[in-house]
């Protein structure tokens, strides 16, 4: 029975990962269009169902699937392979630890969680994993042999070392408030009040986390390392056919799961605002069992807040220019990694002072 | 927690099976017809001169220098970081704070030789130009 439901986990919880890509890709085209005052895709209809643009990433897909694909003749073969596989594989596998909803106590006293793992060690094994995805963009850019790829490769690998840091400082504060790395645990310690969210008990934090993740997924105003203008687009600029999609999945991917991340550490995650898990099951309806209702409910509450996040890295991305090279390194070790130290002390001293 | 692992060994299977059959499908369904002009490096038009495999500046070296160090830090900072709540409790949290002190400024020593050094800077000034 266990087995069985481990099996159906990691059926579903990537699926749903996975279906938010081509949602987030949908927002992007879209959003942007909005933003510069255009309509954005509208072009693509199965049957003359148009869904707002919508269709338009199955005629992607099947693009991407039918291209022919192209490798250098210079390429180091093998790892020229191995990286879009690699970053795909990572983006893949961080969603094991992301809690959907709160746990279930079962009639026999097993627990059920809503999510794939709870590992104690939640917060660490995300950070382990997505710092991974260095090699892929590191492998891309140098086994391309193009020049504009290893420069790419080297901005981007340089640039995602640097703002790691920041990020793995900016979240030593919560887990000193939570007292735990199991991300469902941060959650429950949030609780259903929105002022008791980390967003508001560590806002330091939050900025710092948020902007380290921005540059984390080679995002504007950290887009470097593609810089369309300047060298055209990085390290994935052989890259063709089903390879690309894998860098273009990947990188969306890791949007998805940084929001997700950052809605778990800062909003409260699964937690409804005003509405604990005991009060959702209390006003359940009669045709659904009550923990099923609040799990519903709390599940859906945390999409929208992913959302929201992938709706902000869009805005952020239409907004702001793109920061010069020295610029960027000097934000990351003079200001961003003394600030997040800064906050560790003074969340230390606060959490000494104020039992 | 041991099944908990067991459930990320599963995923980490699963997600290399995607990858390579994403792949694999693709593979078989493409078309492939090379030629030595597909096979040149893209340098938007102009034709390559030698190989990308260049030496590169000397600054990247250095930064992944300095993340290692402080890579090592966050890794030591995050099980103290776990236990703090339960050593203020105990009331040890002076001792935890610290520790946490005495180990962030050993490092925070080491990031203001280096910014003193102008190591931080991407534009080093060489020699007497500096201050």
């Amino acid at each position: 029975m266990e087995l069985l439901i481990t099996l159906l986990k990691v059926l579903i919880i990537p699926m749903l990962v996975i279906n938010l890509i081509p949602l987030l890709i949908w927002m992007e085209r879209k959003v942007s269009a909005y933003i510069q005052d255009r309509r954005g895709p509208n072009r693509a209809a199965i049957l003359g169902v148009r869904l707002g643009g919508l269709i338009h990433n199955i005629a992607d897909v099947i693009k991407l699937f039918t291209k022919e694909d192209i490798v250098p003749a210079g390429a180091n073969k093998f790892y020229f392979i191995l990286a879009p596989a690699i970053l795909m594989f990572v983006s893949f596998v961080a969603v094991a630890v992301i809690p959907f909803a709160d746990t279930i106590t079962l009639n026999d006293g097993n627990i059920f969680s809503f999510q794939l793992a709870d590992l104690n060690v939640g917060l660490l094994y995300i950070l382990a994993i997505s710092s991974l995805s260095v090699y892929s963009i590191l492998l891309a850019g140098w086994s391309s042999n193009n020049k504009y790829a290893f420069l790419g490769g080297l901005r981007a690998s340089s640039q995602m070392i640097s703002y790691e840091i920041t990020m793995g400082l900016a979240v030593v504060a919560i887990l000193m408030l939570a007292g735990s790395a199991s991300l469902n645990d941060i959650v429950r310690d949030q609780g259903p009040l929105p002022w008791h969210w980390n967003i508001f008990r560590q806002p330091l934090a939050f900025f710092l986390f948020l902007a380290a993740s921005y540059a984390e997924t080679n995002r504007t105003p950290f887009d470097l390392p593609e810089g369309e203008s300047e060298i055209v687009a990085g390290y994935h600029v052989e890259y063709s056919s089903m390879k690309f999609a894998l860098f273009f999945m990947g990188e969306y991917a890791a949007m998805v799961i940084a929001s997700a991340v950052t809605a778990s550490l800062f909003l409260g995650g699964w937690q409804v605002p005003f509405f604990s898990t005991e009060a959702l099951r209390v006003l359940a309806p009669d045709f659904l069992p009550p923990v099923a209702f609040a799990a519903l409910v709390q599940a859906t509450v945390f999409l929208a807040k992913i959302l929201f996040f992938c709706f902000l890295f869009v805005w952020v991305r239409w907004t702001l220019p793109r920061f010069r090279y020295d610029q960027l390194m000097r934000f990351g070790w003079q200001f961003m990694l003394p600030l997040a130290l800064f906050n560790i002390l003074v969340t230390g001293v606060w959490l000494l002072i104020v039992p | 927690m041991l099944f908990q692992f067991g459930n990320v060994l599963v995923f980490i299977a699963l997600a290399v099976g995607f990858v390579f059959i994403n792949l694999f499908i693709g593979q078989l369904i493409r078309p492939s017809v090379p030629s030595t002009m597909k096979g040149t490096s893209y340098e938007c038009g102009e034709e390559p001169v030698g190989s990308a495999w260049l030496n590169f500046n000397i600054r990247f070296y250095i930064i992944a220098l300095l993340f290692i160090i402080f890579d090592v830090e966050i890794a030591f900072m995050f099980p103290i970081g776990v236990v703090f709540k339960q050593w203020v409790a105990e009331g040890r949290g002076m001792i935890a704070l610290a520790e946490i002190l005495v180990f962030a400024l050993i490092l925070l020593f080491g990031l203001a030789y280096v910014w003193i050094k102008g190591d931080l800077e991407w534009v080093k000034k060489l020699g007497n130009q500096g201050k």
